[in-house]
């Protein structure tokens, strides 16, 4: 079995899966039942002067019979006195000494700064985590998101954390931002040990039509929450990955943003993450999710033969390139198996309606000299059993994947590889050659 | 005009047989709805004989616009709510839904969902406006009996403008709906809130008037521009065996509808029923006596299993609540004791004792009737001579559809219906409407 264990920072960890701050990190107790249903660390909800919180303050979108897909919420920071949640912080490393206790902190003045750091370090936690990434609520007052959407105060602010702990800092980072590098290099040059991303991202998640306010309704009013959840997960990704691939970053990523499973998990390793932290998911479903993260992380370990969770960081990330260099004369093709299609059809309405129309009823011509290897089989199936089997034409497919995406029959259409030994070309070898300009365009 | 239709008597014997398949609530709707692939070109819509566009209709649903998707359902369908009910899906538009073909289980419920749709706007009062109506033209239209197809004539009729009256010989319309379905299909009462909704289009509806009788045909075609004619089948077939006329033998669609009907009828005392046949009515008549509580309930067939033509899974169900089948059971007298009923003497000397026997074995057909109209031709075997895709026939004033034309489902009685709306309409030379709702689904 693969050692799952990680280094982040100088913080030993007995697995890479951590829970984020937020409301599964609220309490001691929480956090204990967390550890022991296998989590290797846990950010405690962000320590700093308690706040108080509105009904409701979470909402959700739903897609089809898929409940949660992303998630919003208005909650503050914790609502607990600091002295309790210290005595818990202590409690907790006291009876798990190997698990991972990161405090979230969010204050505001420097000496407030200083204090709340030497309190934590006091208390036993394992390194610290700057919150510059709440999008709601907190940034009204000038914290969270509103530091971590100005460099210089970041810079600042991390700088002071930085200068009072003896420990790990992580700033966490707000994706609410042009360009994430930014606000990354800028926690880098002020010293920190780590980067946390993504916080949520700034978000209206609907709206009650009936009410006329939009969710989540607060009496007869509502405010911009933080959006999470699965549907983040591809935003997460990108901007975890332009830090991982940005030689002036070099200081381990704790991903955040949309992590459910294992595979979550390993995509966002194989782009250069140390850690991952888990939220919505388990608000979802508990804690108890982690031990499939566990078990199937390993067995892909082991499959793929990799000793450790290490040798899985940042595989993918060269593979990460620029439009410009992208192979030109890669191709693929649809084919769709005549055996597994069903007869929905939807991928000859898409490819009809948004595509280059390559998909063909059973009934349809062939262009002469056209390729399409599963014609015959096609109409041989619609022929015998009326089941509407449509076919591709090699010729016309333009590779563009749609059909796969709708087809929901699993490994029913495939894209199979055409490119037929062209060499490779980007754009970037066209502007090098001069063969960059393609005709029709407004000079001509 | 005093509304006749909902004049059913109390103490109905149907009224104590639940609903098999309940309406969904709204959350299941949805979850059901967004199951759905959304199908391009979809088979359901082929196999459906009236052709109501079900993947629109059911992904309305998903996206909380029921009215919408009961206006897709009953355009193409005026009796959406009775087809979405009777309709046998399995055989229709569910078994041609791809999750078949995909081997995934279950299979869309197109029909609860349909329901669903429709006896939401039946019931909140969004029906009323649901379908474009044209302004009154003049033209008078008569159609005679009240079941599926002429409320279907009738009503696509109303809403182009026609001022149509339905002649019904009984006291409720709705025809078989009312009296003959299953009531753990559908009721008496459901049934008559669909007659209220064709009502509710602008018909006439008289009931106790019997052409032939009270009207003469020809006379009832000099009063109208036009005149449907879809009055179904006759009365129940006989054996024709001794015993036949005994008290306790009754013939199934006469039986049928005594159940949900007749006030105050019981089956205490019944400890054993026969029913002899092997169609659709007879299966529907033993699950009946099933549910009612007959302790022993006998399906008297006169070959094997395999060789009925009633559904093969309404079967498996009849017998999953204890119904037996006698094969090769071919009557041969009612033998009885004391002046009652006591069994049924069959051919190979076998005896099935019973107290309760019903012989649903077809109906007579209504050739006669039909040929009472001036011009209209019947077939050899008595049904009415109708163009299959208009209903017209040899009366360039007299069309024909639904059962009397031979068909035996009521999604082709209303799709019968339609069609001759649509040739009414083009017959009178009603102005074509872009959003007129007998243009929708199959021609």
């Amino acid at each position: 079995m693969a050692d799952l264990s990680i280094n982040f920072a100088g913080i030993q960890s007995p697995n890479p899966f951590w829970l984020a701050s937020a409301p599964p990190t609220n309490t001691g107790d929480q956090i204990m039942r967390a550890f022991d249903a296998g989590w290797g660390g846990a950010v405690w909800k962000t320590l700093g002067d308690p706040i108080v919180d509105t009904s409701s303050r979470f909402g959700s979108i739903d897609v089809g019979n898929s409940r949660m897909v992303g998630f919003n919420n208005i909650e503050l920071i914790t609502d607990r006195p600091l002295d309790v949640n210290l005595r818990e912080i202590r409690e907790v490393k006291r009876k798990y000494p190997k698990h991972v206790v990161i405090a979230s902190l969010m204050v505001e003045s420097k000496e407030d700064w200083r204090d709340i750091i030497k309190m934590c370090i006091d208390a036993g936690a394992d390194g610290l985590e700057l919150n510059f990434g709440c999008p709601h609520g907190m940034c009204e007052r000038g914290m969270g998101s509103a530091v971590g959407q100005e460099p210089e105060v970041l810079k600042i602010v991390a700088g002071w954390a930085v200068e009072f702990s003896t420990i790990p800092v992580l700033v966490k980072l707000t994706p609410n931002v042009g360009d994430i590098r930014v606000p990354g290099v800028a926690a880098v040059e002020a010293g920190a040990h780590g980067l946390s991303l993504i916080n949520t991202i700034k978000s209206i998640v609907g709206v009650d039509l009936d009410k006329m306010v939009p969710y989540p309704v607060v009496g007869n009013r509502a405010t911009n929450g933080g959006y999470c959840g699965p549907a983040v997960k591809p935003i997460a990704l990108h901007m975890v990955s332009s830090l991982g691939r940005d030689p002036r970053v070099n200081i381990p990523i704790s991903g955040i943003g949309g992590i459910a499973t294992w595979r979550d998990a390993a995509e966002f390793i194989a782009m250069g993450c140390t850690s991952v932290q888990v939220c919505t998911a388990v608000m979802h479903y508990g804690f108890r999710i982690v031990e499939d993260m566990i078990d199937g992380l390993s067995n892909f370990l082991d499959e793929k033969g990799m000793k450790s969770v290490n040798e899985l960081r940042g595989k993918a990330l060269g593979a990460y390139s620029e439009w410009g260099d992208l192979d030109l004369n890669y191709k693929v093709a649809a084919q769709i198996d005549p055996e597994k299609c069903i007869g929905c059809d939807l991928c000859y309405v898409a490819c009809r309606d948004t595509s280059v129309h390559c998909i063909h009823t059973a009934g349809e011509p062939l262009i002469a000299g056209h390729r399409a290897p599963t014609r015959d089989k096609a109409i041989a199936k619609a022929t015998a059993t009326g089941v509407h089997v449509p076919w591709v034409d090699w010729d016309e497919c333009t590779g563009c994947n749609l059909c796969s995406h709708v087809c929901p029959v699993p490994g029913c259409i495939t894209m199979v590889d055409d490119t037929r030994g062209k060499p490779f070309e980007s754009w970037n070898d066209r502007i090098a050659k001069g063969t960059n300009k393609v005709p029709g365009g407004l000079r001509g | 005009m005093t509304p006749q239709s909902h004049a059913l008597p109390a103490q109905r014997l149907e009224s104590g047989i639940a609903d098999s398949k309940p309406n969904f609530i709204p959350g299941d709707a949805v979850a059901e709805a967004n199951r759905c692939l959304y199908c391009h070109d979809a088979p359901c819509v082929q196999a459906c004989p009236t052709g109501i566009d079900i993947p629109t209709f059911i992904r309305k649903i998903s996206t909380g616009n029921v009215k919408g998707s009961a206006r897709t359902i009953l355009s193409a369908n005026l009796l959406g709510l009775s087809c979405a009910r009777v309709c046998p899906v399995e055989a229709l538009c569910v078994g041609a839904c791809v999750y078949n073909e995909w081997h995934r289980s279950p299979v869309i419920p197109i029909g609860r969902l349909q329901r669903f749709a429709v006896e939401t706007v039946l019931s909140d009062g969004s029906a009323k406006g649901l379908l474009s109506k044209a302004k009154p033209n003049g033209k008078k239209v008569a159609c005679v009996g009240a079941g599926p197809a002429s409320l279907a004539c009738a009503g696509y009729l109303a809403l182009e403008g026609c001022d149509v009256t339905l002649y019904e010989k009984r006291d409720v319309a709705g025809g078989l709906n009312v009296t003959g379905v299953a009531p753990y299909k559908m009721n008496a009462e459901s049934a008559m809130t669909e007659v209220e909704f064709i009502r509710s289009l602008g018909v006439t509806i008289k009931t106790g008037v019997e052409i032939g009788k009270d009207i003469a045909p020809a006379k009832l075609v000099d009063d109208h521009d036009a005149v449907f004619v879809g009055v179904g089948l006759g009365a129940d077939s006989k054996l024709g065996i001794p015993g036949e006329d005994a008290a306790g033998v009754f013939g199934g669609v006469e039986w049928v509808e005594k159940m949900k009907l007749e006030s105050g009828y019981s089956l205490a005392g019944v400890q054993r029923a026969v029913v002899i046949g092997g169609g659709n009515t007879a299966i529907d008549v033993v699950r009946e006596l099933a549910k009612l509580g007959v302790p022993d309930v006998a399906m008297l067939y006169r070959r094997t299993e395999a060789d009925m033509p009633g559904y093969k899974h309404e079967m498996e169900l009849a017998r999953k609540e204890g119904v037996r089948l006698v094969e090769k059971a071919v009557p041969q007298q009612f033998v009885l004791a004391g002046g009652k009923l006591a069994a049924v003497a069959l051919a190979d000397g076998r005896e099935v004792a019973c107290d309760l026997a019903i012989v649903a074995i077809g109906q007579g057909k209504l050739g006669a009737f039909v040929s009472s109209f001036p011009g209209v031709a019947t077939t050899d075997k008595g049904l009415a001579l109708g163009d299959p895709m208009s209903g017209t026939t040899g009366n360039p004033k007299v069309w024909v559809g639904g059962d009397v034309t031979g068909g035996e489902l009521v999604v082709t009685a209303v799709q019968d219906g339609k069609r001759a709306a649509r040739s009414i309409a083009a017959a009178l030379g009603l102005p074509s409407r872009d959003d007129s709702p007998m243009q929708a689904g199959h021609r």
